[in-house]
């Protein structure tokens, strides 16, 4: 499927193949899922640490993060902390306490935040690790595909063309109107890549990390991360890029044209326009 | 123009999504709900990809002394009221005595100081509880195996059943006991024991005494505390919820690797 000839700009093209359209909504679904879930499961004992276990009393703190609800005696309000590194920040409303006036509930994340919305580990976890295993598949299909297809050295691969263009690229994000080549830019290519190559198999390996079963099935897996407890922070940190790399994607969908885009991960189909039409290989 | 509307209908879309919440997936909570049979049968998936990829007795990581650095985070029951367990702990548990029997040829009944006089074996490990958090403790006692060969199983056992002393609920039956299992690969792997000690003292009542589980591959809930009897059956039919634990009849897995 390689384009030698020079693209019109307007002209409507085959942008992505069936196996990159198929993966890219089971990964919406997942990650919608394993989200929502892992809050859920957040919730059921809202504080990270560093290290191979939770210190948990006077003498022993490695928290790095905790969320609860403070106050309520006497004339103090009922409020909702989240310790930072241990510095305290008020997050009434979101984190530590949520839920209508009247009703507020003590939980680290809101109801509508999690699945279920009310507290609910087995169900929380149920879903989580059904999903967890749908996205492993996922992975495995979408880089055997992208193998096959070309996919991964055309798109996603980041070669040293793409670091050369990344300045230019930046500077066209922040600016003037997006490219719409057939081609990822150099910027895409490399978010892409580290989300697929990078963020999801991090997510994968910490949730490994977090079972006492694969413990002492991969040993290493504890080695690597510094420790159960660690693995967990890194989990959790991984979700907040997850979380931040989705933001920004959606953004840019409604950027560059939401139909457009829509329909190129739909059907295929996607129209260039503009300068970068002329990029083609 | 176009994208204008479209703009509108995403913020919308995503207003009204947070608005409802994740109510829409609340029916997942229900325990007869089909769409939840088909996601909680990953746990056979997890099961059968870790014991493979563990083989029979893989050993859980363990620990230095200076990894024990608090005190073992007690949860759950942490003091039972059952009239039996209470007189059991006025006389120090002087009067316990474990039963293990079910599908065995010789049921055994053993006091704590029979136990003790069995072949020991010390452990420091990590604790993972289901709600996320880990502890280190020490832990010391006979490994199930020699019990259970001692007590000599017969072909049809498949799982070991553990009937705890505390409740965590009553409900319209009278109190809900704890209890718990776990397959016979489990219940003979090197580091499965029933421990009296922790931390080189005796296991405190907040955390199981006079005996308890370790099963150390698996979430803190599969440990039984406060053990009375042990029995081995081929299934869980008639037993309680019929899924083989406390936890595991209220939608938690049976199989608790992760
Ligand atoms: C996009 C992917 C994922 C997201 C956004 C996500 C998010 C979360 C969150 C927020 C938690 C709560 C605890 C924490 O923050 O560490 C969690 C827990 C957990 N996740 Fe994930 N997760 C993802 C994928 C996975 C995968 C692929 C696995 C398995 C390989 C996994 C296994 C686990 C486990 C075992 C826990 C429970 C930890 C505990 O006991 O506290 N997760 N996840």
């Amino acid at each position: 499927m390689r384009e030698t000839e020079l693209k019109q700009p307007g002209e409507v093209i085959r942008r992505h193949g069936p196996w990159t359209r198929i993966t890219h909504w089971l990964w919406a679904i997942c990650v919608f899922f394993l989200l929502l879930s892992g809050l859920q499961i957040f919730n059921a004992h809202p504080a990270l640490y560093l290290g191979r276990q939770s210190g948990m009393s006077q003498g022993f703190d490695n928290a790095v993060l905790r969320i609860g609800a403070e106050g309520g005696q006497g004339a103090a309000p009922l409020r909702g902390v989240t310790q930072v590194f241990g510095r305290d920040l008020d997050t009434t409303g979101v984190l530590g306490l949520s839920g209508p006036d009247g009703a507020q509930q003590a939980r680290a994340f809101p109801a509508w935040a999690t699945i279920p919305s009310e507290q609910d580990l087995a169900t929380g976890r149920v879903v989580h690790f059904f999903f967890a295993w749908l996205l492993v598949a996922t992975l495995a299909v979408w880089a055997l595909a992208s193998l096959l297809n070309g996919h991964l050295r055309r798109d996603i691969w980041p070669g040293r063309r793409d670091l050369r263009g990344l300045g230019a690229d930046i500077r066209a994000h922040l600016g003037g109107p997006l490219p719409h080549g057939r081609r990822y830019s150099p910027l895409q290519r490399l978010t892409y890549f580290v989300v697929l190559a990078g963020l999801f198999p991090l997510m994968i390996l910490t949730g490994l990390t977090m079972s006492p079963g694969m413990d002492a099935a991969w040993p290493w897996l504890l080695d690597l991360f510094g420790g159960r407890q660690t693995a967990r922070s890194l989990h959790f940190l991984g979700m907040l890029l997850i979380v931040s790399f989705f933001v920004v994607h959606i953004v840019m969908v409604l950027a560059a044209g939401p139909l457009n885009e829509m329909r190129s991960m739909l059907t295929g189909r996607y129209r260039i326009r503009g300068h970068a039409a002329a990029e083609e290989e | 123009m176009e994208r204008r509307t479209l703009l509108r209908l995403g913020a919308g879309t995503l207003a009204s999504l947070s608005l409802t919440g994740c109510k829409t997936f609340d029916f997942l909570s229900n325990p007869d709900d089909p769409a939840r049979d088909v996601l909680i049968s990953a746990n056979r998936l997890t099961e059968r990809a870790q014991r493979l990829l563990q083989g029979r007795d893989a050993l859980a990581r363990t620990y230095t002394e200076a990894d024990i650095r608090q005190p073992m985070r007690p949860n759950g029951s942490t003091d039972p009221q059952a009239a039996d367990y209470l007189a059991l702990k006025k006389a120090g548990f002087a009067d316990y005595r474990l039963t293990l029997g079910g599908a065995v040829e010789t049921p055994l009944t053993l006091s704590l100081a029979d136990i003790k006089a069995m072949p020991q074996q010390t452990q420091i490990t990590r604790h993972d509880c289901v709600e996320g958090w880990s502890c280190i403790a020490k832990w010391k006692g006979v490994r199930l195996s020699h019990l259970l060969d001692r007590a000599r199983v017969k072909p049809a056992a498949r799982y070991a059943v553990f009937h705890c002393f505390d409740a965590l609920t009553t409900g319209l039956s009278g109190p809900q006991y704890y209890y718990e299992s776990i397959d016979l690969r489990s219940a003979r792997h090197p580091q499965t024991i029933l421990a009296w000690s922790m931390n080189g003292a005796p296991l405190p009542v907040a955390n199981g005494a006079p005996l308890r589980l370790r099963v150390e591959r698996q979430l803190g809930y599969k440990m039984a505390k406060y053990i009375k009897s042990i029995t081995l059956v081929p299934d869980f039919a008639g037993i309680r919820g019929g899924k083989g634990g406390y936890w595991e009849d209220r939608g938690y897995e049976w199989y608790a690797g992760v």
